[in-house]
């Protein structure tokens, strides 16, 4: 293992966790404030909630959080008594249990006055915010946006767009006051400039070394999830942003000695960030990027701020994974290309069938295409009973010795 | 009972039957779900066959999806890449589950297929506009099948088409009620293989063999069985010896909320009015599937009403193993069983060849309790 150093540490990371917290005292005092908390898919159109003053909270994030502070067992195994089947999405158990027991690292998420649940990144999270509607008996909005295999129809279009209007007047009742699109396209130029600037944090990986890393991207991924369309995102990722500007400049990476570039693919694992990390970087290599954390910021283009209501219909139909293997794939070249990328670590994630179904043929096509190593972690992202961590560290050290030889080491 | 012979030929070996047919010159649209439109598929002249995944050892289909998936879709990836399907012409996708929704691309990046349609209907149907997208998204359908087949699907086609299918879905539900009010007449795995046989059968066949079945089975002859009534919930049953493993163990199947089953047949298309538009509201009325929004309730009340209506003794859910739509809705499900003092248990199956012995055991304890 590397030898801890300075350089390991990014400075923004203690504003970011202010931030955070907050950003969660406020959501927990919502009710004090005469504010209104919703609960909301991480992939779910959240501009109008901040142009209503609404609250957005993301049992998502919350998960993660919970995966990151090692409680999530506990809490999946609560919700497996509860009658649910430990073959389904960790994140759905880990949430569905905390909110009878008001567990977790901050001791549960805010009650919702209502729920916002947007298909756009699984069928799953339907299912598990009708358990959450029946259980604190509110009303819940469903934005139904079509899968694109091959196109987006025409008739789908039609659908969503309609759809936007539709989610305006529930927010209007909900809230009891009048929709305002004036503030809405204020809310969504802050959002798509939040995007930007991600955009450009994530980039300076491209950098060799790289000034931080895809485990680096998985936390400070928080806010563009939590809080886009506000000041506070943009002021913090303005800060990220030159703080590894600076980095490049002064030569500082992430790792020791970085020689190898990977990419990451599905998401984190949550309980093992640090040893993954660690043990990659005792190879010097580095997970310079990842297709998660980018997903937020494949689609900006498509936002036209003087159509924001049908332009963000279309941007939240398109994200990342509502998109066939085929469409993914022409992303993640993408990535390898820019990113120089000398082997592709896959999380075929237990939780995420739409993340991980298709990997293989993913993996077979970067080894054809690229001719680079390819690995594959069976893991979750949060139920650590399901990583076996000798295998993956053998696995691990073969798979970096493949990219030694490729790279005639 | 000769009436149900073709049934059990059929069910015993579909990928036969599909060969015979495809030799009468007819095409063959595979399908995956209840929510295949298959009016429009019989207009167009073809035959839709249902896929239910192979008994077979999965061999090729692990080289493309993880072993966390359901036997329905990793067994139909099996036969689609062994060549079994090879008398299918084209496969139509209904969006429904996470799952299905990947199985489609894989299918259509490694299937050897001439035709691939994706039906990318509404994931809620309790909306206006949800409605209105349905019946787009089936008109669209028509258009690619016209296209792909080189066939005009004309008005009249699909009028006959509906009513055919009605007449079939009627005699389905005769059948379902002759075993209800009297459930000794005919065992389940015979109904099973009538439903197995009917979803991959020429419909217009199928319809013919089915009225003359009820004909048969309606002349008044009582059947005395004492036994405990059971409803089985689920999705896609593809273990057909759990009729006779209930059946010996003291219990009888009197209804069922299954794909193949009720989901498959209940609610009749309006013959009136446009025809596309008709089939997409049956689609949105009829019993929901766990991968659609109706209402947060829907299926748990849809579920009582059953057990009310058949006076079933007990329910068993009956789910593939990795099936998350279901397994999501089932402790809910299970809770409103409780509330309203019906004993239920929970089976998860692997796959059509798991163990026998165990399944037995723990049906036979439970219909002991009834
Ligand atoms: S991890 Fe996957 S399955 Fe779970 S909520 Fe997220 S996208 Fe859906
Ligand atoms: S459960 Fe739903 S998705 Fe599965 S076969 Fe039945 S109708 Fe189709
Ligand atoms: S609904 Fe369930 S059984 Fe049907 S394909 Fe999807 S996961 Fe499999």
């Amino acid at each position: 293992m590397t030898e801890k150093s300075d350089n390991t540490k990014i400075r923004s990371v203690k504003r970011m966790k202010e931030i955070m917290t907050a950003y969660y005292i406020d959501a927990k005092t919502a009710g004090q404030n005469g504010k209104k908390v919703a609960w909301i898919t991480s992939g779910g159109p959240v501009e109008p909630l901040i142009a209503m003053d609404v609250i957005p909270v993301y049992p998502e994030n919350h998960s993660a959080m919970i995966g990151s502070t090692k409680m999530a067992i506990d809490l999946c195994e609560k919700a497996e008594a509860m009658g649910y089947s430990r073959d389904i999405c960790s994140y759905a158990r880990a949430d569905i249990a905390c909110a009878t027991v008001n567990g977790g690292p901050i001791g549960g998420l805010p009650r919702p006055d209502f729920l916002v649940c947007c298909n756009n990144i699984c069928g799953t999270v339907m299912k598990w915010y009708e358990v959450q509607a029946r259980y604190f008996n509110v009303p819940l909005f469903i934005f139904d946006t079509p899968f694109i295999h091959t196109d987006f129809s025409q008739e789908a279009r039609t659908y969503v767009v309609k759809q936007m209007e539709e989610y305006f007047i529930f927010l209007e009742e909900q809230c009891g006051k009048k929709f305002d699109r004036d503030k809405l396209k204020d809310v969504v130029k802050k959002s798509v400039e939040a995007q930007r600037l991600w955009k450009e944090v994530l980039a300076t990986t491209k950098h060799n070394p790289a000034p931080m890393s895809a485990f680096d991207a998985f936390f400070h991924l928080g806010l563009i999830v939590t809080l886009r369309g506000t000041e506070t995102v943009n002021d913090y990722y303005t800060e990220l942003r030159d703080e590894m500007n600076e980095r490049i400049q002064n030569g500082i990476g992430i790792i020791q000695e970085q020689k190898y570039r990977l990419l990451w693919d599905n998401l984190p694992l949550w309980y093992k960030t640090k040893w993954l990390s660690d043990t990659f970087a005792s190879h010097n290599a580095c997970l310079v990027a990842d297709t998660y954390t980018s997903a937020w910021s494949f689609v900006i283009d498509m936002i036209d701020l003087d159509k924001p209501v049908e332009s963000l219909a279309m941007a939240y139909s398109n994200v990342y994974i509502n998109i066939s293997i085929d469409r993914m794939y022409e992303n993640l070249s993408t990535m390898i290309t820019e990113w120089k990328a000398d082997g592709l670590v896959l999380h075929s994630n237990r939780s995420c069938k739409p993340y991980s179904f298709g990997q293989y043929d993913t993996a077979r096509r970067v080894s054809d295409e690229f001719g680079i190593p390819t690995l594959m972690l069976e893991a979750d992202m949060l139920d650590g009973r399901l990583f076996n961590e000798s295998q993956a560290q053998t696995r691990i050290d073969a798979f970096i010795e493949l990219i030694r030889q490729r790279k005639g080491e | 009972m000769k009436e149900l012979e073709v049934f059990r030929k059929i069910a015993a070996n579909p990928f036969g039957y599909a060969g015979e047919i495809k030799k009468s010159g007819k095409k063959i649209i595979g399908t995956f779900c209840s929510y295949a439109p298959e009016e429009i598929i019989t207009a167009a002249g073809a035959v839709p066959f249902r896929i239910f995944g192979t008994n077979e050892t999965i061999t090729r289909a692990d080289a493309h999806i993880q072993a966390y998936c359901c036997s329905l879709v990793r067994g139909g990836l099996e036969d689609a890449l062994s060549g079994r399907l090879g008398f299918i012409d084209g496969t139509v996708f209904p969006h429904t589950c996470d799952s299905i929704q990947r199985l489609s691309d894989i299918w259509r990046l490694n299937g050897k297929f001439n035709f691939h349609f994706d039906v990318i209907m509404p994931v809620k149907l309790n909306t206006q506009s949800a409605r209105t997208y349905m019946c787009d998204v089936l008109e669209k359908f028509r258009r690619e099948l016209q296209e792909s087949l080189g066939v005009e699907i004309t008005e009249d086609k699909l009028k006959a088409s509906i009513s055919m299918h009605n007449r079939l879905r009627e005699n389905l539900n005769k059948l379902y009620d002759i075993r209800m009010t009297n459930p000794g007449l005919i065992s389940g795995s015979d109904i099973h293989s009538v439903i197995k046989a009917v979803m991959v059968m020429d419909r217009t066949d199928a319809a013919v063999a089915t009225g003359t079945l009820v004909a048969h089975l309606e002349n008044p002859k009582q059947g005395s069985l004492k036994a405990k009534r059971i409803f089985l919930s689920g999705g896609a049953c593809i273990h057909p010896d759990i009729y006779s493993i209930i059946e010996e163990s003291g219990g009888v199947v009197v209804g069922d909320e299954l794909c193949t089953g009720t989901r498959y047949f209940e609610g009749k298309v309006s013959e009136n009015g446009d025809p596309v538009k008709s089939i997409a509201d049956r689609f949105c009325d009829r019993l929901v599937c766990p991968a659609k929004y109706f209402s947060n309730t829907a299926r748990g009340d849809e579920l009582l009403d059953g057990v009310k209506k058949t006076g079933s003794d007990g329910v068993i859910f009956f789910y593939l193993k990795f099936c998350d739509p279901h397994s999501f809705d089932y402790p809910y499900m299970a809770e409103y069983m409780k509330k309203a003092d019906i004993p239920n248990m929970l089976l998860e199956i692997e796959d059509s060849s798991g163990s026998e012995g165990q399944l037995r055991t723990r049906i036979e304890t439970f219909i002991s309790t009834l």
